[in-house]
Parts: C-alpha cells; sequence; structure tokens
C-alpha cells in the first residue's frame, strides 16, 4: 500500500455540503475490475461540460488549482456510496489529503487505504483555511502532516488533528494491511474455535 | 474491559465479535458473513487474487450476481447496460465457481438485490455481523444483524482474514413513537428522521430503532427503515430481533434447522437492548400525525411532508447551507414557497433494495389496481428479487402492474444507479429508491423520493400525488 507520511501543496477550496460518491466519480465510470483508471472520469459531472470539454468555472480546471493536491471541503464530503473508485480517483488527480469537518465513514475508511488522508477539523478552522488561500489566489500551500498530526496554514498558523492510531500507522508506513492481520492468525483461529461453539450458526 | 449491567444491542454484537483490541478506538473484528456483487465485488475478488491470496472461510462468503445485470425480461448470462458490465460479472462468476464461494448467478430462482436476498434467505441472521461493498448493507440490520457497508479493500482484507478492522461508533437510539396512520409507511419515517437530523446526523453512530411503530412495522418495513440510515451518514442501522424477525427467518434456506434453531433463537433473545441500557444520542419522533414524505431536492434531507411548500433556502450564518438549498431548486427547477404535491413528473420508478419487496409491490397495486398510468408517463417496476417477482406474480400483482401501464421487468438494482441506460436522462422522476443524488439516475435526472403508495398514486395523476386520496 502507498504511505504518507506528509504533503504540501496547492490547496482547492470546494466548499460544498454532502459532497457524495457519485459525484466524486459517477456510476457510469465505475467500469472495470482493474484498480486504476479512475483519475479522468473525477467529478465528471462538474468538471466537464455536456459536450466533453473542461468546464472552465469549475475550481479544479483553473489554475493553479488544477495542481492541487489537498481539497479544502465542507461537511459529510464522501457521504454516500461505498465505491472505492472515489479515494482512487482523488488520488489519481494528485489530492493526498482532504481537509474537512466530517467524512462519509465508509470513504474515510477507505481514504486511508489508498493513499489519502482524510483530515476533520472544526468547519470554522477550514473557512479559515479557505479565507487564507483564497486571498493568495491558490498560491498560499497549506501542509498536512499525518506523523505531527498536524495542519499549517499558509500564514504558518498550526491545527493540530486527530487520526484512528492503527489507521495512521499504516498509511505512515504503507504497510500490507492484510499481511499484518495474516501476522495475528493463531489469536483469530483462537477466538473463532470458542465462537464456534457460543454461536455454531454462524459458522 | 469494565462489567456493564444494560448493554445495548449493539454493545452486546460488537463485544461478541473482537478478537483483539488494536487502539483505544478500533477493534479487530470476527465477520460472520460477506456478501459481494459484481460491481465492486469484482475488483475486491480481482485483487485478492493477484496478490496471490484466497478466500480462508468460504462458506460464509456469497456472491449475488444484481448491480449490472440487465433487467430485460429473457435476459442473458453477460446482459448489461453497462459496457464494462459483461466482464465484471464474469470476474465475479468465475471467482465463485473457482473458490468454491455460494454463488447466486443472473438465473438462479434466489437471485435478487443482495440486501433483499440476503435476510430472504438466511444468509442474514440476528447477532451477526455481515458486510458486503454497498453502502446500503445496513439494509440487514431489519433482522437484527448487524451490517454495514464497506470498501473494496475493506472487503479483500475479509476474504483474506474473515475478519475486519473497525472503528467503535458511538450510538444512537432513534424512538419511532405512536402508530402510523393508513397511507404512510417505513420509507416516510425514515425520510422524516433524516429531514430532522440532517444527511451528516449519523457520522460516527450507529442506531438503533425502536418505539411503538418500529415494533409494530413488519420485517420487510424494517428492512427499508434500516436501508437509509446510510443516507444519514450512519454506516449502522438496526432492529433488535424479536418474534417477528424469528418468524420472518425460520425455514429459510441458510437459517439454523431443528435443535440447531431452537438454540439459536434462546441466544438471539438475548441481544435486544437492556432495560436502562445508555445511548450516546436520543432522537424521538411521532407517528400518529406523520404524513407521507417526498424529497424536492438533491439530498435526501430536502425533504418534507407531501402537503408542505418547499422551504425557500435560509440561514443567516452559514452560507454553505444556504448554497446547498440554493443549488438543489436550481438543479430541480424548482421554486421556493411553491407547493411539491402537483408538480409534474415525467416518470414513475419502483424498484431497489429499498422498496421493491412484495410488501412494497402490494401497496403500489393497492392503488394501481383498476387505473391507468396517466398517458406519456414511463413507469417501471423492477423487484427486488427474483422471489418477489414470482410471489408477486403468483398474486397477480404483475397484472395489476402491467394493465396500469407499467414496464414489468427481471430483479436486479436496475435504474436506482445511472450505469449506462440513458432513459431517464433530463426526466423529473418520483422513485421508490434511496438517492436523489445530482445525475444518480441519468444525465440530469431529478429524483424525488417517496414510497411505493406515492409513486403508484404520481404514476397515476402525471404529479407528485398523495395515495390517500386514491386508495
Amino acid at each position: 500500500m502507498e504511505a504518507l507520511k506528509s504533503v504540501s501543496g496547492i490547496a482547492a477550496p470546494f466548499m460544498r455540503i454532502n459532497i457524495d460518491t457519485d459525484q466524486i466519480i459517477p456510476a457510469l465510470f465505475l467500469g472495470g475490475t482493474d484498480a486504476k483508471g479512475y483519475g479522468a472520469h473525477l467529478f465528471h459531472g462538474w468538471r466537464f461540460l455536456p459536450d466533453g470539454s473542461p468546464n472552465p468555472d469549475f475550481i479544479l480546471n483553473q489554475a493553479p488549482y488544477d495542481q492541487s493536491q489537498i481539497l479544502l471541503a465542507d461537511r459529510n464530503f464522501g457521504c454516500g456510496s461505498s465505491r472505492e473508485r472515489a479515494p482512487k480517483a482523488l488520488r489519481e488527480f494528485g489530492i493526498r489529503a482532504i481537509i474537512a469537518p466530517s467524512f462519509g465513514g465508509i470513504f474515510f475508511n477507505n481514504c486511508y487505504r489508498n493513499g489519502l488522508v482524510p483530515v476533520e477539523l472544526p468547519i470554522e478552522v477550514v473557512r479559515e483555511l479557505v479565507d487564507e488561500v483564497s486571498s493568495t489566489k491558490g498560491s498560499g500551500l497549506i501542509s498536512v502532516d499525518l506523523e505531527a498530526l498536524c495542519v499549517t496554514s499558509p500564514s504558518g498558523k498550526r491545527f493540530s488533528f486527530s487520526a484512528p492510531p492503527a489507521l495512521r500507522e499504516m498509511l505512515l508506513n504503507g504497510m500490507d494491511e492484510i499481511a499484518l492481520t495474516l501476522s495475528q492468525s493463531p489469536q483469530i483461529d483462537a477466538f473463532r474455535k470458542i465462537d464456534a461453539q457460543k454461536r455454531p450458526w454462524a459458522y | 474491559m469494565t462489567p456493564q449491567l444494560s448493554r445495548t444491542f449493539f454493545e452486546k454484537v460488537w463485544q461478541d465479535h473482537v478478537i483483539k483490541s488494536l487502539d483505544h478506538e478500533s477493534d479487530l473484528l470476527q465477520i460472520d458473513r460477506l456478501v459481494l456483487h459484481e460491481l465492486s465485488g469484482s475488483q475486491a475478488l480481482r485483487a485478492l487474487e493477484e496478490a496471490g491470496r484466497e478466500p480462508v472461510c468460504r462458506k460464509q462468503i456469497f456472491t449475488v450476481i444484481e448491480h449490472l445485470i440487465s433487467t430485460q425480461p429473457g435476459r442473458g448470462p453477460c446482459d448489461s447496460v453497462s459496457t464494462s458490465g459483461p466482464i465484471m460479472i464474469q470476474t465475479t462468476r468465475d471467482a465463485s465457481k473457482k473458490w468454491g464461494i455460494n454463488f447466486i448467478d443472473y438465473d438462479d430462482p434466489r437471485q435478487g438485490i443482495a440486501h433483499v436476498v440476503a435476510p430472504e434467505l438466511g444468509i442474514a441472521f440476528p447477532g451477526a455481523t455481515l458486510v458486503c461493498c454497498d453502502s446500503h448493507t445496513s439494509t440487514i440490520g431489519g433482522v437484527g444483524a448487524l451490517a454495514w457497508g464497506i470498501g473494496a479493500s475493506e472487503a479483500e482484507h475479509v476474504l483474506a482474514t474473515q475478519t475486519l478492522a473497525q472503528a467503535k461508533p458511538k450510538t444512537m437510539r432513534v424512538n419511532f413513537e405512536g402508530q402510523l396512520q393508513s397511507g404512510v409507511f417505513a420509507k416516510d419515517m425514515i425520510l422524516a428522521l433524516i429531514g430532522k437530523i440532517g444527511a451528516q446526523g449519523g457520522i460516527g453512530y450507529a442506531t438503533e430503532y425502536a418505539g411503538q411503530a418500529v415494533k409494530d412495522l413488519s420485517v420487510e418495513g424494517r428492512l427499508t427503515l434500516c436501508n437509509m440510515s446510510i443516507e444519514f451518514s450512519c454506516k449502522y442501522g438496526f432492529v433488535p430481533p424479536d418474534e417477528k424477525t424469528f418468524q420472518y427467518l425460520e425455514g429459510a434456506e441458510f437459517s439454523p434447522k431443528g435443535d440447531a434453531w431452537d438454540r439459536a433463537v434462546a441466544y438471539w433473545r438475548t441481544l435486544p437492548s437492556d432495560p436502562g441500557a445508555q445511548f450516546d444520542k436520543e432522537v424521538t419522533i411521532n407517528c400518529d400525525a406523520l404524513e407521507p414524505q417526498v424529497t424536492w431536492g438533491i439530498s435526501p434531507q430536502q425533504v418534507g411532508a407531501i402537503h408542505a411548500d418547499i422551504p425557500a433556502p435560509i440561514s443567516a450564518t452559514d452560507t454553505e447551507a444556504k448554497a446547498l438549498g440554493e443549488r438543489a431548486l436550481s438543479y430541480m427547477r424548482l421554486e421556493a414557497q411553491t407547493p411539491i404535491l402537483g408538480v409534474p413528473i415525467d416518470v414513475a420508478y419502483i424498484g431497489s433494495c429499498t422498496n421493491a419487496r412484495l410488501s412494497d409491490l402490494r401497496a403500489a397495486a393497492a392503488v394501481l389496481k383498476g387505473r391507468k398510468v396517466k398517458q406519456g408517463i414511463l413507469a417501471i417496476c423492477v423487484p427486488g428479487s427474483t422471489a418477489v417477482k414470482r410471489a408477486a406474480e403468483a398474486e397477480g400483482i404483475d397484472r395489476v402492474f402491467i394493465d396500469a401501464g407499467f414496464e414489468w421487468h427481471e430483479s436486479a438494482c436496475g435504474f436506482c444507479g445511472h450505469i449506462g441506460d440513458n432513459r431517464f436522462a433530463n426526466l423529473r422522476v418520483i422513485s421508490t429508491t434511496n438517492r436523489n443524488f445530482e445525475s444518480r439516475q441519468g444525465p440530469q435526472t431529478r429524483t424525488h423520493l417517496a414510497s411505493p403508495a406515492t409513486v403508484a398514486a404520481s404514476a397515476v395523476m402525471g404529479h407528485i400525488a398523495d395515495a390517500r386520496e386514491l386508495i
């Protein structure tokens, strides 16, 4: 799995509430069993006009935000469908961190398994970051440090955040989660043996 | 672990499945059932194979063909409106056969939408942990399981280990007090709840549905209720098991039999929340005066009673919330402070894991019987499972639908999400599905969510209509 320790880059303010995974990547583009090939369809309905050309009004089509590595978003980012192509599409576009007041829970977990970190910060802080970025017309960089659990604004203001320890460890080190769990097999097997006596219908 | 005198249903089921604690907020959980479909499941199966791994507990894994398979009568094994449908269907089929996974193919009489089939067949059971690469897996909480949607990587982890690492959510109890009036359904209850607490109201929670109105619901109604938990961003929603649950599951293909059944039921009776158990959050909704609900916007939280006006986007301090309301009105081509009742529709759709079980089709048929769909309206019914379709046909419900002017399809996820069929493009749809997101059912499709009775009444009238005036 891809590791992420920190990222410092252009941050696109995209302050919409309830940006769902159908908008991040519409179901029409979920086809195939490949692990890659989804970035081209990121935000398809908003990013492209009906004739397929880029929508000039969409922030990720505008310089310098077309080079964004961070998204600043509003509440409930990534709600809706469980599609893991949503974080895959964001990652392929170049996004490594999303800063928002809250996230859809399935999307939140999916990010960690695709080299992206979802950062929860209060709405007031996200708005402050948006204001700073906007006042520099996007040239002011934001950094997200997963090791230090800290976001730094373009002017140098620091905001700490929390991350689930096990997921953080996994992303920091790019660990193979399955290998890690398989190394616990004796404990898993012991649990299942006892549980199968208590709840035989489950096995 | 601190001993607790009074525990919630959720705490009992979660603790039953903890193999080990991973950190102060996450546990490694035993997973009792993994259900996969061809859209996301095929990715997990391929990734597993590419990593050189194998499924470890094949008896506990089920695959169903339902997301991309065509709903057209006479469909073939790989027919799909999605260009990549055939490869994903075939990948799922091949992997299932290779690994000896329980597989339900497109032509199996047990086929249907995963969340309809899992309770029907007893794949799901009270106190089970059940996961599926699909956000609407919360549906299965309707039979007292702890069921939630996961990503394809998480599914790959379950395939390889039959376990999953999860952060333990907080608990919420939603008390639906009182009694539903005739013509008001589980769909209206859950839409009203989402309208009250918002599409973000469930983030980080597991929700228990309780109260007299939930006790009174059929298991099918409870499945509808739990289905839309994810629409307020709550991964887990459930109704702890009771006698109705046991009656529903008894005799199902995968339910335990004989002594094993008695032993299971005795255990399941211990699962409901203890008196005095504490929840992190409580919400109460009185159902006595609850009206049929219909959404007017692009988030399920943008919903109101069928006789109410569409509200104006207002907020003195929250500009983003106001913008959400304005975007919704613009996208939906509606005006604030006008009635939702009477808005002309182009399409009436009955289908999905939310509202396409037998009781849903009966409720719609009660409205449609002896009536015709308004001329010019496209009306489609896609039953939730092949078993539902056949049961409906045995009752003559298919004739009621067809005589009224509905298309009667084979079971699958159908038009709930847009995978390539453009029949709903640019049209206004009233739908029994679960998501009214922008372009969810087709390019620029405007979706209004409602109960099957409301959809049937609207099909007849040609505009959003109150079914109570027709029954």
